[in-house]
């Protein structure tokens, strides 16, 4: 196992160095450059700006010097945020993300999971089609929509939590950003759980552990469930990677300085440094992610082994 | 051991209880901002929400009072040679900065000196062009030292320009002109911005920056009027989501909003009829035409154009009455102009003559609408596709076909400006300073931002008079002169005036609107 991780890691360093090379000459495709304002600069400026970013290199030696900096985790400074280097932004806004993140997910999987297992068991009744009609209803309603009316209501109408903003040590800031994240999770997981666990209920080792006589308790909670986690496991990889690199949408409405913001705000503003640390950022957290979820396949799965 | 101990705590519990009451006679001000500044370097910035907070943080030579006029700041009194390109200021003896120093003239010299010099790419640089050698330094052709500006003793300021330049001290209220503490730029280089580095002369002092979170400033209690400042601290808070603002206004966590969402604007007029603030803003919206296309080189076919587009319909209706109708592209209200201002002759005419109108001018220019094709151009925006799909029809009405285009914003103006094959776009200009030669030097030819490329030796003559007339009734005069050729050729269809916008809650006094949209901290106070 030990062996497999190392292997899986070590293969996860020419996929980097491919999404980042990739992304550099992309992003330099793209019309317009960071110090294209809608106020156009005087030529004579321009010029000393691109000097001092060093813009006035050809391509490929940037792309080098990139490189180079990139190995000793140097992200560059950010152009649009002058103030501020690509590693000074993440090191403020990660905390956030993770944070939010981490709570969302953790939210998303035990009550997705509860559920979702609590549907199943109730098959084809009320409370089945009360929890997936709930679930697609979830999954529906974009976070754009769910988030100002959360705001609104909490916030304006009843007063009961801050309408926005952020203080790191205060939880009544997280309560609303948290649950905008969760509910679509929620949702999906349980639907998830949901069709796996009725379709585990039905499996041969399920069978045989009834027949042995054991508790529905045990059942359910070891057999059928073990099993029935595995769909919503392989759909957690690249989910739990977006959730804790922040979320644009929750974090433009509510006002949270984490880092979802600046994939966009740096593609826009064509902020170089910005996207790049951005993409490795997120590309990083994928392949960590996906290497959790093929882990934890093994250990829920006992006919999954790698050696 | 023990008593030990019990005398801290009770120290510290009177200290606790000593900060708490400190706590809450101090007044905090949570203030909408419209955007992160790209940074807190005064010569590295663009933006209105930059403004906004060098306005706090820094006082220039000469500022603007709640009204938006001009005041002396650091600078107590000036004389202006005769041929009026010799400034000498009188430095206050009493300005401070943050940190205890005296602001001196050297102060500013170094400032003006450090904004020209190439190494620091200031992208605003070119406002001063008008002084002595600035282009020239500017480009390295020249040392900074030759730069038109000395500091003969710690309490005068002598900036020499290259002519007479009437609103010249108008430019010095833009933050470029705003002085820098030379030491601590000089020992911390670029990271003078950070917290704990930075040290300011205006009324407040910057405590923290934290991206897309806040910044936080406290009142400079060296600030020469720090007497007449009332708020102690203030939180600027960034909102690219306007409506996000207006939830946490209503909320009462934040008293002002430097911006408000247009699509809630029928919501604000009802509910928050008394804090919401629309007033006049130094800015124009326009459509600059291609002049050199053959369909469009008649300039009655583009008064035909600009005849047939309500304005009214797309400042109420698309824009929600948050920009004006506009018939000039001066606009209203600004500083050493004529009154009344010229405009297009037809702004007073009913939609329905004008329509007939301009049939008639297409007529007379030879040209059957029906045959000409148009492309309109944008950026991606919801209000510009709006207000382009709303000319689009307006031109239907007389047989023209318009189709459009949206572009990104990013590579857009990089479009307009290199003379991209464009029929009719739109764009915008927001004055950087009070004074009509800021929008008419649009149309000059040659200058970057004429996007039509109109080229009328008759208009350069009287810009070029006007920049040379010190007398400043008879210079605006030769400005309204050019403005009315300008308007008669009409190379580019002013249609709206921008509106500054902003919700102000009632627990904020001493806000007044002004053109300039400018509202220092200092001016306002704060009630439970």
């Amino acid at each position: 196992m030990l062996a497999y991780t190392f292997r899986r890691l070590l293969s996860a360093v020419p996929t980097v160095f491919i999404i980042v090379t990739l992304t550099f000459f992309m992003i330099r495709l793209a019309p317009g450059g960071p110090f294209d304002l809608e106020r156009p600069l005087d030529p004579l400026i321009m010029a000393n700006l691109n000097k001092a970013y060093n813009l006035d290199a050809p391509l490929w030696s940037q792309y080098l010097t990139y490189l180079g900096n990139l190995l000793r985790g140097d992200l560059g400074p950010s152009f649009t945020r002058r103030d501020f280097s690509v590693n000074d932004l993440f090191a403020t806004g990660m905390p956030v993300s993770i944070l939010l993140g981490s709570l969302a997910l953790s939210l998303a999987v035990v009550l997705g999971t509860l559920l979702g297992a609590f549907a199943a068991l109730r098959q084809n009744t009320p409370v089945d089609y009360t929890i997936v009609g709930l679930a697609t209803f979830g999954i529906t309603t974009p976070n754009f929509v769910v988030a100002p009316l959360l705001s609104l209501l909490f916030g304006v109408v009843l007063g009961w939590l801050p309408a926005g903003g952020w203080e790191l040590g205060n939880p009544a800031f997280w309560i609303l950003p948290v649950a905008t994240l969760a509910l679509p999770q929620v949702a999906v997981i349980a639907r998830l759980v949901r069709g796996a666990t009725i379709e585990a209920l039905r499996s041969n080792h399920v069978r045989t552990a009834r027949a042995y006589g054991l508790p529905t308790r045990v059942v359910v909670g070891v057999h059928a469930l073990r099993a029935a986690m595995l769909p919503a496991v392989s759909y957690l990889g690249p989910t739990a990677a977006g959730l804790l690199t922040g979320s644009v949408v929750v974090e433009t409405i509510f006002g949270i300085p984490g880092i979802g913001r600046y994939f966009v705000q740096g593609a826009l503003g064509r902020d170089y440094t910005l996207v790049m640390g951005t993409v490795v950022v997120i590309a990083v957290f994928i392949i960590i992610f996906n290497l959790i979820v093929d882990l934890m396949y093994a250990w829920l799965d006992p006919r999954v082994r790698f050696d | 051991m023990t008593r030990h101990f019990t005398q801290i705590a009770a120290g510290a519990a009177a200290l606790l209880l000593a900060s708490s009451a400190l706590a809450t006679a101090q007044t905090v001000l949570y203030r909408g901002n419209d955007t992160d500044p790209a940074t807190l370097d005064q010569h590295r910035t663009s933006t209105v929400a930059e403004a906004n907070l060098l306005r706090d943080l820094y006082e220039g030579l000469v500022t603007t009072d709640p009204g938006g006029k001009l005041i002396p700041a650091v600078a107590e009194s000036w004389e202006i040679s005769e041929g009026g390109d010799v400034y000498t200021f009188h430095l206050r003896p009493d300005a401070k900065w943050s940190n205890g120093d005296p602001v001196t003239s050297d102060d500013f010299l170094f400032t003006f000196r450090r904004i020209m010099d190439p190494a620091t790419a200031a992208g605003y640089a070119s406002i001063l062009f008008d002084i002595l050698n600035a282009e020239a330094v500017a480009g390295g052709e020249m040392p900074v030292e030759e730069l038109g500006v000395a500091a003969p003793d710690p309490q005068t300021l002598v900036i020499t320009l290259r002519g007479p330049t009437p609103y010249f001290l108008e430019l010095l209220t833009h933050q470029t002109g705003k002085p820098l503490h030379r030491a601590s730029v000089e020992q911390f280089g670029d990271d003078f911005t950070k917290p704990g580095n930075l040290v300011s002369n205006g009324a407040y002092m910057l405590e923290s920056f934290t991206p897309n979170d806040r910044i936080v400033m406290q009142k400079n209690p060296n600030f020469w009027d720090a007497d007449n400042v009332a708020i102690d601290t203030i939180h600027y808070i960034p909102f690219e989501d306007r409506s996000a603002c207006l939830r946490r206004f209503e909320a009462g966590e934040v008293q002002i909003c430097s911006d408000v969402p247009a699509e809630q604007m029928a919501y604000m007029e009802e509910n928050l009829p008394d804090n919401l603030r629309i007033a006049p803003y130094l800015g124009t919206y326009y459509l600059p035409v291609k002049v050199e296309k053959e369909k469009l080189a008649d300039p009655r076919v583009r008064q035909a154009i600009s005849m047939v587009i309500d304005r009214d319909f797309i400042a109420d209706e698309v824009w929600q009455g948050t920009m004006l109708p506009a018939f000039s592209l001066v606009p209203p209200g600004i500083a050493n102009y004529v009154d009344p201002a010229p405009e297009l002759d037809y702004a007073d005419m009913d939609l329905l003559d004008r329509e007939d109108a301009a049939i008639a001018l297409l007529e007379e220019a030879g040209v059957d609408p029906a045959t000409l094709q148009i492309e309109l151009s944008y950026n991606s925006s919801e209000n510009h596709k709006n207000t382009m799909t709303a000319v689009a029809d307006m031109l239907k009405n007389i047989g023209i076909t318009a189709t459009l285009n949206e572009m990104e914003g990013t590579g857009y103006f990089n479009y307009l400006r290199e003379g991209g094959d464009f029929d009719i776009v739109r764009a915008g200009w927001i004055g950087d300073y009070n004074d009509p030669q800021n929008f008419l030097y649009l149309n000059e030819t040659g200058v970057s931002f004429n996007y039509p490329h109109w080229s009328n030796a008759e208009y350069d003559s009287r810009m070029k008079a006007a920049a040379e007339t010190t007398d400043l009734a008879a210079r605006a005069e030769i400005l309204a002169e050019a403005e009315r050729i300008f308007l008669a050729d009409l190379p580019s269809i002013p249609i709206l005036y921008y509106s500054s916008r902003a919700l102000v809650s009632d627990r904020v006094s001493g806000w007044e609107d002004n053109l300039l949209d400018n509202h220092a901290t200092r001016w306002l106070s704060l009630s439970e």
